[in-house]
């Protein structure tokens, strides 16, 4: 236990602070976000993650939002299991054939209003594996999409950013 | 060192030919007739060797009929046998009865393909990877198959393995379930806590990668590769490329060779450290998880500043790889990675004596070396469960022939093998970038590829790091890509899975499921 408690002290909080941020972006992203997500989600946001089909990579990325680098918890932004208490269906792709009803019915079962973010270039475009017998290619062909976060995969500092664009209410970042 | 293709040889005599254009050369292609193929199950299984993978390919457009393949794999022998199948007829004797890993690749051949598996020990011919609202007839790796093609969805049910009895319930997870992770359906037959059987049911994230490598070109195919699955971009790629490497028959700069070995290290090391956090995550102790990340993160950082991105992705090309990093650049990385492995054993420390931990991490889903052997799991999950696997010795290319990995292979079977076995990787990943950063040749880092002549094949291997991945390619009449076979290691793996949890209870299923983490991508393609 000693050990433990030695090590928590001895890491000290490794989150990158907002204002003098190690990583100045990251530092300017998050101010701005906890902010929007305080007014205008009483400082709560709740993410559904969905994966439709990618390759494994944009979840690494989105896990990565998580860690106590980046600390996504901070600004508010919390994962549930459920879509059913969820604000926000972050959903990477492609929407494989064998995945569009289940990403339906997640989005059926999200309580309006509710907003919807097509993460990775394969979910903005279909990416390298385009439309096909198995691809239905971008989520916004299966349904209605909000906002874009390109990248293969995008970092935790443009989907930390591409959140607050969305939030914020400001132009749709083009795909 | 030639046992295998012996056995094969003085078994059908001269009814088994040798092919022709099949290359690395020391992995031969031997044909046998059809009404023996499943001589060859209880032939291989003699000789202690492994089933790899059986897959299925249309040679229409090279005059020929369908085929299926299966590689088997003893100690360092790598072996490639083939039955031609007719258009008439589409079926081949199954290897079931005697390999239980080809009970899934059947399924799988016979539902892409279209080719049935006949005397097939369980009559199981339920569709695997295609769903059952997929029209019967939709073979979609046939040639005659447009990949464009939007399928009707049909009305179809799938017959699952079900138990009965008092107090006996089931409880299905998915495809859409908790957490950041990729979907897959999981159903499990239950008694109180207890689990009475677990069946799996993927193919959810089907893209259609084997269909898409055959509309790329070559050059395409390796960013392909690298999307096989996201978290081993590197191996995936690397396997791809060594496979075309080897039908142009080129050899790449030494100094890309060290490069590709330490991006594969990097991948491992990275992905292991998030595993073990996650393990532990699942045991409810976040505390190791939060420090694992932290170090992931750390060693993510490294990868981008070094190499331009945090996965790696992109950067193994045909003919070598796309960057050439500084020398600076290189020093440093040496440098980092000693810091990061003392703050590693620091932590791993604790870990390894926390009792409570312990408690949850052994004796929780054992697979048994003798489940693990038959059933031909690969990489930590087979060296958790005493199977020497390595492919980085078994089928080594520059630079491990000269610089071996230790391969550490642990006996309890359970979680906290698996969990062990990758600390262990990671040190010895950690060494390993040492030595060859310590040998790290000058000059370029890539080459241009010849053209790929027509009608070859090609076989490659590689260690990623959930451990053997295997690339078989193919090429048409015009030197273009006729077939890309891949097997990635969670296609064995996932077998594996449904008998570790055998009477565990289902609070333990996630850590079970952590401790495997097969990939879901790589698996349905």
């Amino acid at each position: 236990m000693l050990r433990i408690l030695h090590q928590i002290f001895r890491t000290g909080v490794v989150t990158e602070p907002l204002p003098e941020a190690i990583d100045a972006e990251l530092g300017v992203v998050g101010c701005h976000l906890e902010k929007a997500i305080r007014k205008r989600f009483h400082r709560s946001l709740v993410i559904r993650e969905v994966d439709a089909g990618s390759c494994n990579g944009c979840e690494l990325e989105i896990i990565a939002m998580n860690n106590p680098i980046y600390n996504c918890e901070r600004y508010g932004i919390q994962f549930t299991a459920s879509p059913r208490f969820a604000d926000l269906l972050l959903v990477t792709g492609p929407v494989s054939v064998n995945m569009e009803i289940a990403l339906k019915r997640t989005y059926n079962a999200t309580p309006t209003p509710k907003l919807v973010i097509a993460v990775g270039d394969c979910g903005c475009t279909g990416g390298i594996f385009g439309e096909s017998y198995a691809s239905l290619g971008a989520v916004a062909n299966v349904i209605p999409v909000d906002a874009r976060i390109p990248g293969c995969p995008p970092t935790p500092v443009q989907l930390l950013h591409g959140i607050l664009q969305l939030i914020e209410g400001r132009d749709v970042i083009s795909g | 060192m030639n046992l295998l293709r012996d056995t094969i040889m003085n078994h059908f005599a001269t009814n088994a030919t040798l092919c022709g254009d099949c290359y690395p050369v020391a992995i031969p292609q031997i044909l046998v007739p059809r009404e023996q193929f499943d001589d060859i199950g209880w032939l291989m299984k003699d000789v202690g060797a492994r089933l790899v993978a059986e897959w299925g390919v249309d040679e229409t457009p090279l005059g020929r009929q369908y085929a299926v393949l299966a590689c088997f794999a003893r100690e360092t022998e790598y072996l490639l046998l083939r039955c031609n199948i007719p258009h008439n007829d589409p079926t081949f004797p199954s290897l079931s009865k005697k390999l239980a890993p080809a009970f899934r690749f059947e399924r799988q051949i016979m539902s892409l393909m279209g080719l049935t598996p006949t005397g097939h020990i369980h009559s199981d011919l339920r569709p695997w990877i295609k769903h059952e609202d997929w029209p019967v007839d939709a073979w979609p790796l046939r040639k005659s198959f447009a990949a464009g093609q939007r399928m009707p969805r049909v009305d179809g049910d799938y017959a699952w393995v079900r138990a009965e009895g008092e107090g006996v319930y089931e409880i299905p997870v998915g495809p859409v379930h908790a957490g950041i992770i990729e979907p897959g359906h999981f159903r499990f037959q239950a008694m109180g806590e207890d689990i009475l059987n677990l069946e799996e049911r993927l193919g959810y994230t089907h893209k259609g990668i084997e269909k898409r490598f055959e509309q790329l070109s070559w050059n395409d195919g390796a960013q392909l590769a690298g999307r096989t699955s996201g978290d081993s971009t590197v191996a995936h790629a690397l396997t791809y490329c060594r496979a075309l490497e080897t039908l142009t028959g080129q050899s790449i700069p030494s100094r890309a060779a060290w490069l590709r070995a330490i991006m594969l290290e990097l991948e491992r090391i990275a992905n292991h450290l998030g595993d073990v956090g996650a393990i532990a995550n699942d045991a409810a102790f976040t505390f190791f998880f939060y420090q694992f990340m932290r170090l992931k993160e750390l060693l993510l950082r490294i990868n981008k500043r070094l190499f331009g991105h945090r996965y790696l992705m992109d950067l193994i090309v045909p003919g070598g790889i796309a960057v050439n990093p500084a020398d600076e650049g290189t020093a440093s990385l040496g440098r980092e990675l000693t810091d990061l492995l003392k703050e590693f054993e620091r932590i791993v420390n604790m870990y390894d004596l926390n009792a409570s931990l312990d408690d949850r991490l052994r004796g929780t889903g054992i697979l048994t070396a003798k489940t693990a052997r038959e059933l031909g799991t690969v990489g930590y999950v087979a060296r958790a469960s005493e199977q020497a696997l390595d492919c980085r010795i078994q089928a080594p290319f520059s630079p491990y022939d000269r610089f071996p990995p230790h391969v550490v292979v642990l006996n309890s079977c359970d979680v906290h093998a698996r969990a062990w076995v990758r600390i262990e990787e990671i040190r010895d990943s950690i060494r390993l970038i040492h030595e060859l950063l310590a040998t790290l040749p000058d000059g370029e880092t890539v080459i241009m590829l010849t053209k790929v002549p027509p009608d070859c094949s090609s076989l490659a291997v590689v260690e990623g790091w959930r451990g053997e991945i295997v690339y078989w390619l193919q090429s048409g009449p015009q030197g273009e890509i006729n077939r890309c076979a891949i097997r990635d290691p969670s296609s064995v793996n996932w077998l594996a899975l449904e008998q570790a949890v055998h009477g565990n209870i289902v609070p333990d299923f996630p850590l079970c499921n952590k401790s495997f983490n097969q990939s879901y991508s790589g698996h349905d393609l």
